[in-house]
């Protein structure tokens, strides 16, 4: 009854409702019990969960290295007494060390370059949309003008004259990632700027940089959670695309998408190499889509597909 | 119809608006090729200088960057990509005139194929929202769309080629068999997202008023669905198609190269393995003019289909 002491005008309602702690409840917090609700986002998010764990703590967990060449099983078939319980490849390495050592590079490059283009879009997206005007149409023309460009062909481009570095995946996936985000911004922060609130710091005398970074960024982060789950499997599936065609990452390194790639060489002989790597590409990619359909309609009821 | 002229001044406007967009793919594409490290003749073999420099006159490598680049930009306008550094005796508009129609017949029909039946699915499921049907149907969309083409690839050869023996396992004739599985493989995403985006605007274009009023008035559900229904809701359909064109030509590259199919994307890989610089450029060029062009003519459909649409508007 701690409450009604401080407020006792709501004292005869909750009275009346026959409650003491009348409690509002935030619209984010609508949106997790909205989350929640929604069964496929929640099973999706466990077993990402689970995958994560996998890839990171699974190779301190299995006796074999990834490299370890088992000459006395070579393309062995699945077996639990070999040791190998996925099979090996034709020069006897564990399948399921290398796939999950892949997915760590698969995952990395995934997370990085979402961040990446996350903070290139927001703060681009933001900036257009909160100055408007001039600044808005040169910066968005410029945006449509490196939308238009073949963003596979030119990664390619980048790909075969800088050489195939791990770093410049990151960086060239990013770069070209950023622009869905800086028009979802830029749109929500035309939208924003013209509300009460935003008026009313703009009143008190905030300034422009400090709107930005305390109303506006703030108010932007359900949409751009949305967007970001939506990127990293994207992000992730370029990046398998490019090794797959061996312009990705390189030996020693792997991916999924390089594994994959190994394994359609020998999937005539050792269908289980080809298999194995495609489960966890296609389960991560399924997964993240669900959750990104989760919280787009947990967070944005409205807009739902 | 007043609007015409609107809309003429408005295509007229956004075509000159590609300029600059052709332009930036160009210079990218040719100071990218410039800072790259590693002539295209460093062969093993070290080439005596006279030869080296009858090579350089030749490519006009002799000359200042600015020149060919000016000389470059010309070239490209006059739609000539320039000799191959790796296919001797070939022009890389040769390699295009080519491969190109091998292309573009599988991605023609993936692209029919996958607006059928994309269109097809996503109706079904609206008009069964929130039965097993529906929710089956877009788990299988989802399936679709998460599952990348290079995976489903090896997994349809191994069971339909490999084990049941129905269809080639890869290789190229211009017959109908060579084409089922690349074909099919190849719309399966753009066929996910179709019917997601169908089921989606088709639920919206059911609830809406005008639905109402042509069910009031006692029309069978089969003629408000076609008359009524399907314009409206195949309008995001028509501006995916755009994205879907790109997203299907770089698909196409990872197709053909594992169907072993003699395309365009099978020669800009084997470019790219190479350091084929003409060719990558020529091909990253040809795809890439053909992407902007294709989505322009794709606006230009959208808004003549789309009666709400206002010309003087910036997006």
């Amino acid at each position: 009854m701690t409450k009604s002491a401080e407020n006792p005008v709501l004292d005869p309602f909750e009275a009346a409702l026959g409650v003491s702690d009348v409690k509002g409840r935030s619209p984010w917090e609508d949106a997790w019990h909205r989350l929640l609700k929604n069964r496929a986002a929640v099973y999706s998010a466990f077993i990402m969960a689970f995958i994560i764990l996998l890839v990171i703590f699974g190779p301190m967990l299995i006796s074999w290295e990834s490299d370890f060449t088992d000459w006395d099983y070579t393309s062995s078939r699945p077996s639990i007494e070999s040791g190998h319980w996925f099979g090996t490849d034709a020069v006897g390495r564990d399948i399921l060390v290398r796939t999950l050592e892949g997915g760590r590079i698969s995952l990395l490059v995934g997370l990085v370059a979402t961040i990446v283009s996350l903070v290139i879009g927001v703060g681009y997206g933001a900036t257009a949309g909160y100055f408007g005007g001039a600044a808005d149409r040169l910066m968005m023309r410029a945006v449509d003008i490196i939308y238009a460009l073949p963003f596979m062909f030119i990664v390619v481009l980048l790909m075969v004259v800088f050489g195939r570095h791990i770093v410049l995946i990151f960086v060239a996936i990013g770069a070209f990632n950023w622009l869905d985000m800086a028009r979802i911004v830029r749109g929500q922060t035309l939208s924003l700027k013209n509300t009460e609130f935003i008026e009313a710091a703009r009143a008190c005398g905030v300034g422009d940089w400090a709107i930005i970074r305390r109303h506006i960024i703030p108010n932007l982060l359900g949409v751009v959670m949305v967007y970001v789950t939506l990127t990293i499997p994207q992000v992730i599936l370029v990046e398998s695309f490019l090794s797959f065609l061996g312009l990705g990452v390189q030996e020693p390194m792997s991916s999924w998408g390089a594994l994959v790639s190994d394994g359609a060489q020998d999937m005539e002989s050792a269908p289980w190499t080809l298999i194995v790597p495609s489960v966890f590409l296609t389960v991560t990619l399924y997964c993240f889509n669900y959750i990104g359909d989760g919280l787009r309609d947990a967070l944005d009821p409205k807009d739902r597909l | 119809m007043i609007q015409d002229s609107g809309m003429l001044k408005h295509s007229l406007q956004r075509l000159l608006g590609l300029i600059p967009t052709l332009l930036m793919l160009v210079t990218v594409a040719f100071f990218l090729i410039r800072v790259a490290p590693g002539g295209p003749f460093d062969s093993e073999k070290l080439l005596p200088p006279e030869v080296e420099a009858n090579l350089s006159a030749r490519y006009h490598l002799d000359e200042p960057v600015l020149q060919q680049y000016f000389r470059y930009v010309g070239q490209i306008a006059a739609l000539d990509f320039g000799p191959s550094y790796h296919y001797k005796d070939w022009t890389v508009n040769e390699l295009i005139a080519q491969s190109f129609p091998v292309s573009l017949t599988v991605g023609l029909s993936a692209m029919v194929l996958a607006f059928f039946v994309g269109t097809l699915l996503g109706i079904a499921a609206a008009l069964r929202q929130n039965t097993r049907t529906d929710y089956s149907l877009m788990g299988f969309a989802m399936l679709g769309m998460s599952v990348p083409n290079f995976v489903i690839a090896p997994v349809l050869i191994l069971l339909l080629a490999v084990y049941a023996g129905w269809l080639p396992a890869g290789g190229w004739d211009w017959s109908i068999a060579y084409m089922v599985l690349p074909v099919i493989t190849l719309s399966l995403p753009a066929i996910a997202y179709i019917a997601r985006l169908t089921r989606g605007s088709m639920i919206e274009v059911l609830n809406s008023n005008f639905i109402r009023t042509a069910r009031a008035k006692g029309l069978p559900e089969s003629t408000v669905i076609r008359r009524h229904a399907l314009r409206p809701a195949l309008l995001p359909v028509i501006s995916f198609l755009g994205p879907a064109t790109a997203a299907m030509i770089s698909g196409s590259v990872v197709i053909e190269r594992i169907f072993s199919i003699p395309g365009l994307g099978s020669y800009f890989v084997q470019g790219a393995l190479n350091r084929d610089y003409t060719l990558v450029m020529g091909v990253v060029i040809f795809y890439g003019f053909l992407i902007i062009i294709l989505n322009f003519l794709v606006d230009l459909v959208y808004a003549w289909l789309n009666p709400k649409i206002r010309y003087d508007e910036k997006r």
